[in-house]
């Protein structure tokens, strides 16, 4: 390790036990995950079997908006990600946060708002912070498509019982902690090549393929995937993609890091222009997170503006 | 548009080898190889196989090369070499070019105008199995929608992800039939092997048709 890494890596680990302490390690929105242990978990109904009338219609549009949310909602994006990109295969695919899990659990008290939230809010809370954009209206058509996306994929799911499959399931923070200078070479090896040098994402025509990581046009500072834990356990899921499970728990945990120590679009809940008093309420408590902490010397959490 | 310097910065991760090209490129005529071949006399000239706008030859497989990154064309000319794929007729050709004319060639084919691509959208409504795949993927066996990384369209995605579009369908099912049959071993972190090797035979067959229709070539010049 070089000597400018080391005094990197030592300076964070002063910096952290501070913060580590009642760091709740559930944190992926307070779920508790259980992995599918049978391959025949919950199965959303199949495209094939939407019915030809105004319902069949109105879910379409909420797959076309899921999918493509660059195009279908551009109003309300303000980043380059789409939906699908967090949760994979259309919003169907079990251990990647899929829809069929999450519809039938709401309203329900979210601690991010200390509030119980319908599932309309919950949607809002992701374009408000992973799209990094503003929230559709409660009665807007894009939420209405949404809904009725999540309502179909549920079909036959138990209302308020939590499905196996519904998080990114947990895996273990690295015995010696987590290592930003590893996560860079994982980074280089496994993910530059789609992701970019730089985490830029790559771009056919106007809008992204491959999604930026960081940078103005990621994911803000409040989403669920700034925190080091959640993404580690995406990337574990489901990357690279087809080939998720092949990194390491260790690499997924460092590479999370090495993506979560970079700059990107502010916290919208910004506390009085303070990073100091945003970390203290709301990233203090929130799983494993560098917003608001120095990192090589920089604090995190400025923003890109 | 591909400028030669463009070429050059984009192939750094290449190091040494695209810092010897880059000096001795501006001797290579890459148009000059393209239509006569190179200045060894095996490394004929790639337009007899390819088409005179590289269009490719569809019914007999020899794949369009127009307008297709210069940083994936160079890597593919290098792994004939190595045998990484396998491939008895550009074996030969590739080992006959020396650095600098696979530059230059590559940065010529690159510059040529590819397909036009006609425009899809994941959301679009698929019918058919080669609809299906391309934009639903087949998560059940961890193949991921075609489109996540070859782009809308299959248009291709930067230097690592070729256009699928405007090539013929021989030539794509015959690709993910090498990688099925292990003589295609050259593709990033494994990336398009496990997915080929995952396919059915029916999908293999739709797929290709699929891509294949969504390009069209343009008018001869």
């Amino acid at each position: 390790m070089s000597r400018k890494s080391s005094l990197f890596v030592l300076g964070l680990s002063l910096a952290l036990p501070a913060l580590a302490a009642g760091v709740a390690m559930d944190d992926q929105s307070q779920l508790t995950p259980k992995p599918t242990a049978a391959p025949a978990g919950f199965q959303p109904p199949r495209e094939s079997e939407l019915p030809d009338n105004a319902f069949g219609k109105l879910v379409r549009e909420g797959h076309a908006i899921f999918v493509d949310t660059q195009t279908y909602a551009a109003e309300y994006v303000g980043n380059g990600l789409n939906c699908t990109n967090c949760h994979l295969e259309q919003g169907r695919k079990a251990d990647s946060a899929p829809l069929w899990a999450a519809y039938p659990m709401y309203p329900a008290y979210r601690k991010k708002n200390d509030k119980v939230n319908s599932y309309t809010e919950r949607m809002q809370g992701c374009f408000q912070f992973s799209m990094n954009g503003k929230a559709p209206p409660t009665d807007s058509k894009v939420l209405s498509a949404l809904t009725a996306y999540s309502y179909w994929l549920s079909t036959g799911a138990p209302i308020g019982k939590e499905l196996p499959g519904r998080a990114y399931p947990t895996i273990p923070q690295p015995k010696g902690g987590y290592d930003i200078a590893k996560g860079k070479l994982v980074y280089a090896q496994n993910c530059a090549i789609c992701h970019g040098e730089n985490g830029e994402g790559q771009k056919a025509g106007a809008h992204y393929v491959f999604p930026p990581l960081w940078g103005k046009d990621s994911f803000n500072w409040g989403a669920g995937m700034h925190r080091i834990n959640t993404a580690a356990a995406f990337i574990k899921q489901n990357m690279p993609l087809g080939k998720g499970g092949t990194l390491s728990d260790d690499d997924a945990w460092h590479v999370a890091a090495y993506m979560n120590s970079h700059e990107r679009p502010q916290d919208p809940r910004l506390v009085d222009g303070s990073i100091d008093k945003t970390r203290e309420r709301y990233h203090a408590n929130d799983g494993v997170n560098l917003y608001g902490v120095k990192v090589n010397g920089v604090l995190l959490g400025q923003g890109t503006d | 548009m591909n400028t030669l310097s463009a070429v050059f910065r984009r192939a750094a991760p290449f190091g040494l080898l695209a810092a010897l090209a880059a000096g001795a490129a501006s001797a290579a005529d890459g148009e000059k190889i393209f239509t006569q071949g190179g200045s060894n006399p095996a490394a004929t000239a790639c337009a007899s196989c390819h088409g005179p706008q590289a269009h490719g030859l569809g019914a007999a497989g020899f794949p369009a090369l127009a307008g297709t990154s210069s940083v994936y064309l160079a890597k593919q000319l290098h792994d004939f070499r190595s045998g990484s794929r396998a491939n008895a007729v550009m074996q030969p050709i590739a080992a006959a070019l020396s650095e600098a004319e696979i530059a230059a060639v590559a940065a010529t084919l690159a510059a040529m105008p590819g397909p036009t691509v006609k425009p899809t959208s994941r959301a679009d409504a698929v019918a058919g199995p080669g609809a299906e795949l391309a934009l639903r993927g087949a998560w059940d066996r961890n193949i991921p929608e075609c489109v996540a990384c070859h782009g809308p369209g299959g248009e291709g995605v930067g230097t690592t992800f070729p256009p699928l579009a405007g090539q013929s369908p021989e030539y794509l099912a015959a690709q993910l039939n090498a990688w099925r049959a292990g003589t295609r071993n050259n593709d990033p972190h494994a990336l398009m092997g496990h997915i080929a090797r995952s396919m059915t035979e029916d999908e293999v067959k739709a797929v290709s048709a699929y891509f294949a229709s969504l390009g069209q070539w343009g008018a001869p010049q």
